[in-house]
């Protein structure tokens, strides 16, 4: 479904050229949960924003190669193409949920929009697809929720709505750039499980990036160890983890820090 | 066994109603001792009262009730200027190693500040005594004269480390202190924090939400919910053995890096279970006593060295008797 090949991003500042991205290629089939890991700096999270064609906040970016999403290269399309491919193909979520939802708007307004906007829904048709989805994602109550305002949310429940706003419209592939990093441990785990049953329902293709080696072990089927701008290593889940083959990987694996492991002395 | 280092006392801190919203309860009754040398790992979700905790010990935060004990003087009751005498015993490394230091400062200013204010060693001395604390932290002295800006967050940290150890301090706080690191650096930083201690006989409170880091670096620990400790004991009897509801919970959904076992996991049943359920309950608790009528306080021994509090049952849950 997706193939992307010999993808650059390069940032542009004050004439001044630096390449994050080196020329990396990777496939997501239909319905697949592919996983990207690596440290900050490693060019995984600007690759995923490659596929959406989003510029990193308040920067300039050059991208290059290839991203053939169903066939259709994303880099050749127009900015207005693009806008229909994001949120209704293609859906993404970030690590900052408040960052992510309008302020000023209550959630249920939000997702009504995306309904409207892509799928030519009426107001009364979207409000009732809203509650529904606040409800698929585990909302209490969701037909007052709906009238609420993200700041009235926990940090959890805003990471719902925003999965909600991302899935409104039944993407093919959801990208969720470190969706579990801001929240705590226990609401991280629900979080994770929310993830994978609306990927069973709805048979979307998973994106994933994260540092996190222990939240990849259990969400997808093939991963990418990024450094450096470039894939050093890719494999399937259980091999990587068992054995993994670059040096990279290895010291990364050899550094995670694991419950079972007591202090030395 | 050692006379503790530090010894904390029903520690309470309660934060005045804002905006019509009722007082909150922050750190609710805590105790727990800290023996010279040792590491007590606090740990506890965001609003558990951990930091508050770990500020209130400091004396940075007012405290409500109870009683902070280090080296057998008591803090609480102190007057500012003793406390501030006291500064050279403990001392403080936070989260954020990139705003923890002064942008404008050079390391060398920034490590000898503390010299200074605590006029411990004679001003001549200054740059011999900067260099030892780079190289304490495994950094070359050369470099004193750069910028914070100019080093990455793991070195960063590592001059925050320094410059807490400039005053020979014999208790740290380290709140988050590698979170925001790369997981290579938070082990560089987590072998540093273990070989001090070794060297300076160094006491730590520990206050991290990663429980895997915890018991890394943990001789004993405090597990935090709704401001109180709900279970504190021994490192390997809390994780091996936890017996609050909330502390298995918390375990239960630390993600494991084996795509086996993570399946499984993230493909059982969700437990979602209600902790605030019992809270302002009277009569009988979980363990069968009645606190209200003996004024006995809500902490049960479950094993040497291990007890749990019998606060934050959900309904229906009780401990299982061996």
């Amino acid at each position: 479904m997706l193939e992307v090949r010999d993808l650059t991003a390069e940032f542009i500042r004050e004439g001044e050229v630096l390449r994050v991205v080196q020329r990396i290629g990777f496939d997501i089939a239909a319905g697949e949960a592919v996983g990207f890991v690596g440290e900050s700096g490693s060019g995984k999270s600007v690759t995923a924003r490659a596929v959406m064609r989003l510029a990193p906040e308040g920067s300039s970016i050059r991208w290059g190669g290839r991203i053939l999403f169903k066939g259709q290269d994303l880099l050749a399309l127009s900015e207005r193409e693009m806008t229909d491919v994001r949120g209704r193909r293609i859906a993404m979520v970030f690590q900052d949920p408040m960052a992510s939802l309008n302020p000023v708007m209550t959630v249920g307004q939000q997702i009504d929009d995306m309904l409207m906007r892509h799928m030519s829904l009426s107001g009364a048709q979207a409000r009732k697809r809203t509650v529904e989805l606040l409800g698929l994602v585990g909302i209490r109550d969701p037909e007052h929720r709906a009238d609420d305002y993200p700041h009235q949310f926990s940090g959890g429940m805003r990471q719902r709505v925003l999965i909600a706003i991302a899935v409104s419209c039944e993407p093919d592939l959801l990208i969720a750039d470190e969706p579990t990093t801001a929240l705590d441990v226990t609401v991280q785990a629900q979080i994770l499980r929310l993830l994978m049953r609306l990927r069973r329902e709805l048979g979307m293709a998973l994106m994933l990036i994260t540092h996190d080696f222990g939240v990849i072990a259990g969400m997808v089927e093939r991963v990418y160890v990024m450094n450096n701008g470039e894939i050093v290593e890719s494999g399937a889940i259980d091999t990587l983890f068992a054995a993994p083959k670059h040096p990279y990987t290895q010291a990364l694996l050899a550094a995670v820090p694991r419950i079972g492991t007591r202090r030395s002395a | 066994m050692t006379a503790p280092l530090l010894q904390v006392r029903d520690l309470s801190v309660v934060f005045p109603p804002r905006r019509g919203r009722p007082p909150v309860r922050a750190v609710d009754r805590v105790s727990f001792d800290i023996e010279p040398g040792r590491t007590v790992g606090l740990v506890g979700e965001s609003g558990s009262g951990k930091t508050t905790t770990g500020r209130a010990i400091l004396q940075l935060q007012p405290i409500t009730g109870g009683s902070v004990s280090l080296l057998g003087r008591e803090l609480t009751t102190m007057s500012r200027a003793d406390v501030r005498a006291m500064r050279r015993h403990m001392q403080f490394v936070l989260q954020n190693p990139y705003s923890s230091l002064h942008p404008r400062m050079r390391v060398a200013d920034i490590l000898a500040e503390p010299l200074k204010v605590h006029r411990s060693v004679a001003k001549a001395e200054i740059p011999d005594r900067v260099a030892e604390l780079m190289r304490l932290v495994n950094m070359d002295p050369a470099v004193v004269k750069r910028y914070p800006h100019e080093f990455s967050g793991g070195q960063r940290q590592r001059i925050v480390i320094a410059r807490a150890l400039a005053v020979n301090p014999d208790f740290v706080v380290c709140d988050e202190p590698v979170s925001a690191l790369d997981v290579r650096t938070q082990k560089q930083i987590v072998d540093l924090l273990h070989d001090l201690q070794t060297k300076l006989k160094l006491s730590y409170l520990f206050i991290a939400h990663d429980l895997a880091i915890v018991r890394a670096v943990a001789h004993r620990v405090a597990v935090m919910y709704g401001g109180r400790i709900v279970e504190l004991g021994d490192a390997d009897d809390v994780y091996e053995n936890p017996v609050h509801p909330y502390t298995k919970n918390l375990l239960e959904a630390v993600p494991i890096p084996d795509p086996a076992r993570q399946r499984a996991k993230l493909a059982a049943a969700t437990p979602d279970p209600n902790f605030r359920g019992r809270d302002g309950e009277t009569g009988k608790c979980v363990f069968g006593h009645d606190h209200s009528a003996d004024h006995s306080p809500e902490w049960h021994e479950v094993g040497p060295n291990h007890a749990v509090s019998c606060k934050f049952w959900p309904p229906g849950v009780t401990p299982l008797r061996s």
